[in-house]
């Protein structure tokens, strides 16, 4: 599932011009993580990819179509989309309720439905949160249950935003697991996020945004070792690329166990 | 400034205590840091250093929490609230909804302190400015984005000039630049020794560089209190799943190919992972 913006400039209602004018194809099976600062237009960029919001100038296209012929419904089925605030997406009475409506909607069978919502609860680690109301659990878990909602649409492309924010150490190790394995199932991901340590070791390729533009686009070790553009964009580098540099290496890592390999070698 | 001792809390209609037996002590004007898995009982301690438990939570608790003189048990949340603040976790629940402006918000808990307008303006514009939020104070709260929201309760509350404040996640939803400026506000705020501050927080890179002191939670009890480094590199082979830095974790994974000697005591920051590694 390929997802495209050509030229896109977007400015709401109020005035404000979010995005001016950017272009992105994110391919087939890519792992792309957009970072930058609050209000750089990351948000407004992905709701582009399902509708939520059409651009005001320029083409969004998915999966090589148009986004503006087709409706809301019919994207929901090629990208799915997690928001930051699981409250702007939760309403049903419990969670297997919530996490079963997409699919019921897909007119899948009971069974077929049944399978996969605890499929999609297991891989976000809710397995017994499955009778309890949205509602009765806590903010961090209630995200993970928009996120099973998404997942078990089976969707071929996947959006994310901000999806780290609140979990524990725990949880983010889960979600990089979950992420690694959409990953290499094919699935096109595209996932916000201020965690630059989570997207370096789980994304292959980093979008930097600032004031509605791309400022940097290329693969994650490449451009999360650009010290001067990060700042530019209010965001630090990861903290393996910080030690990296610190050491003068011009070899980046992207985990601790090469960053270990990595010390071997250079101390031969 | 705050002493709990014996403090032991469960919820309504729940089998286990959130809080299980917890004795703390910090002293006037120290930045104290507070990390766990969820569910450890972090923003349980939050409410139950603000009065919010027992007075709103209702549930069954034990033991005696004394904050800034007062009694939290035997003082009405009202009359704590002159003195103590909390930063609630989404910041969306504090925002009081009642009034049009940013800047009215920051003003509406001093309203209700009864401070005179002139100071009133005074202290809210000062607290916007301290949380870069100047530039918004026309706006309507609801128009803010996560992060700004996030600062706007930080700011409603500093502007209460609490001697202590209470934060819960207070950084979750800022960008890194809004962190450091936020964890930058709350040092100085300890520094000039007027508030005692406790925060929970996930992000341990800035915790380490900013607290003084770090306790861990581990299913409603206290199982570790101090240093940021000497906490943080215990906790690396604990299962209170509090997690580690990226620093922690490289030479770590340096140390199990014994590229840095056995005895190194991890490190947490940058600049200690590079002392250890050179």
């Amino acid at each position: 599932m390929r997802l495209e913006l050509r030229d896109v400039r977007f400015q709401y209602p109020t005035g404000v011009v979010a995005l001016d004018g950017v272009n992105l194809t994110v391919g087939s099976g890519e792992a792309l993580a957009l970072v930058g600062e609050n209000g750089a237009g990351k948000t407004t960029l992905v709701k582009l990819f399902n509708g939520l919001l059409r651009p005001t100038v320029g083409t969004v296209l998915v999966d090589g179509e148009d986004s503006r012929r087709q409706t809301v419904a019919q994207l929901a089925r090629h990208v799915g989309f997690v928001f930051q605030n699981p409250d702007d997406q939760l309403f049903a009475r419990s969670v297997r309720d919530e996490v079963s409506f997409g699919p019921r909607n897909l007119r899948l069978d009971e069974a077929e439905v049944r399978r996969r919502v605890e499929q999609a609860l297991d891989d976000v680690g809710l397995s017994q949160a499955i009778g309890r109301h949205p509602y009765d659990l806590a903010v961090p878990e209630r995200k993970l249950v928009a996120l099973a909602a998404a997942l078990a649409m089976h969707t071929p492309a996947l959006v994310l935003d901000e999806p780290t924010i609140g979990q524990d150490a725990q949880g983010v190790e889960r979600l990089g697991a979950l992420v690694d394995r959409l990953h290499a199932e094919g699935r096109t991901l595209v996932s916000i996020t201020h965690d630059l340590d989570f997207c370096l070791m789980h994304f292959d390729r980093v979008a930097v945004m600032a004031g509605g533009h791309i400022l940097a686009d290329g693969p994650a070790p490449d451009v999360l070792r650009r010290v001067d553009l990060l700042r530019q964009a209010q965001v630090e580098p990861p903290e393996l690329v910080q030690l990296a540099l610190g050491l003068g290496w011009d070899t980046m890592v992207r985990t601790p166990e090469a960053f270990a390999a990595q010390l071997a070698e250079v101390r031969h | 400034m705050i002493t709990v001792s014996g403090l032991r809390y469960r919820y309504p209609e729940t089998a286990r205590p959130a809080l299980d037996g917890i004795d703390l002590s910090i002293e006037a004007g120290e930045l104290v840091g507070v990390v766990g898995a969820n569910g450890a009982g972090k923003s349980t301690l939050c409410y139950a250093l603000t009065g919010y438990i027992p007075h709103f939570f209702g549930g069954t608790m034990e033991g005696e929490v004394q904050v800034g003189g007062h009694d939290v048990r035997r003082t009405p949340v009202s009359d704590l609230a002159a003195d103590v603040g909390l930063v609630f976790h989404n910041p969306f629940n504090q925002i009081s909804g009642a009034r049009y402006t940013v800047l009215e918000e920051v003003a509406f808990g001093l309203e209700n302190l009864g401070v005179e307008p002139g100071a009133m303006r005074e202290r809210s514009m000062h607290a916007l400015r301290a949380t870069g939020l100047d530039g918004l104070a026309e706006r309507s709260p609801f128009t803010l984005s996560g992060g700004e929201q996030q600062r706007l309760a930080i700011a409603a509350v500093m502007a209460m000039q609490p001697r202590v404040l209470v934060l819960d996640e207070p950084t979750s939803q800022l960008d890194p630049a809004g962190t450091r400026a936020a964890f930058e506000v709350l040092r100085g705020l300890a520094r000039s020794r007027e508030t005692t501050i406790v925060l929970t927080e996930h992000k341990l890179g800035w915790l380490a560089a900013f607290v003084d002191r770090l306790l861990v939670l581990h299913a409603g009890r206290l199982v570790a209190d101090g240093l940021p480094r000497r906490v943080l590199a215990e906790a690396v082979d604990q299962p209170w799943g509090v997690g580690a830095t990226q620093f922690t974790r490289a030479v770590q994974a340096a140390r199990q190919r014994r590229l840095v000697a056995e005895g190194t005591i991890l490190p947490v920051t940058l600049d200690q992972a590079l002392e250890v590694l050179r």
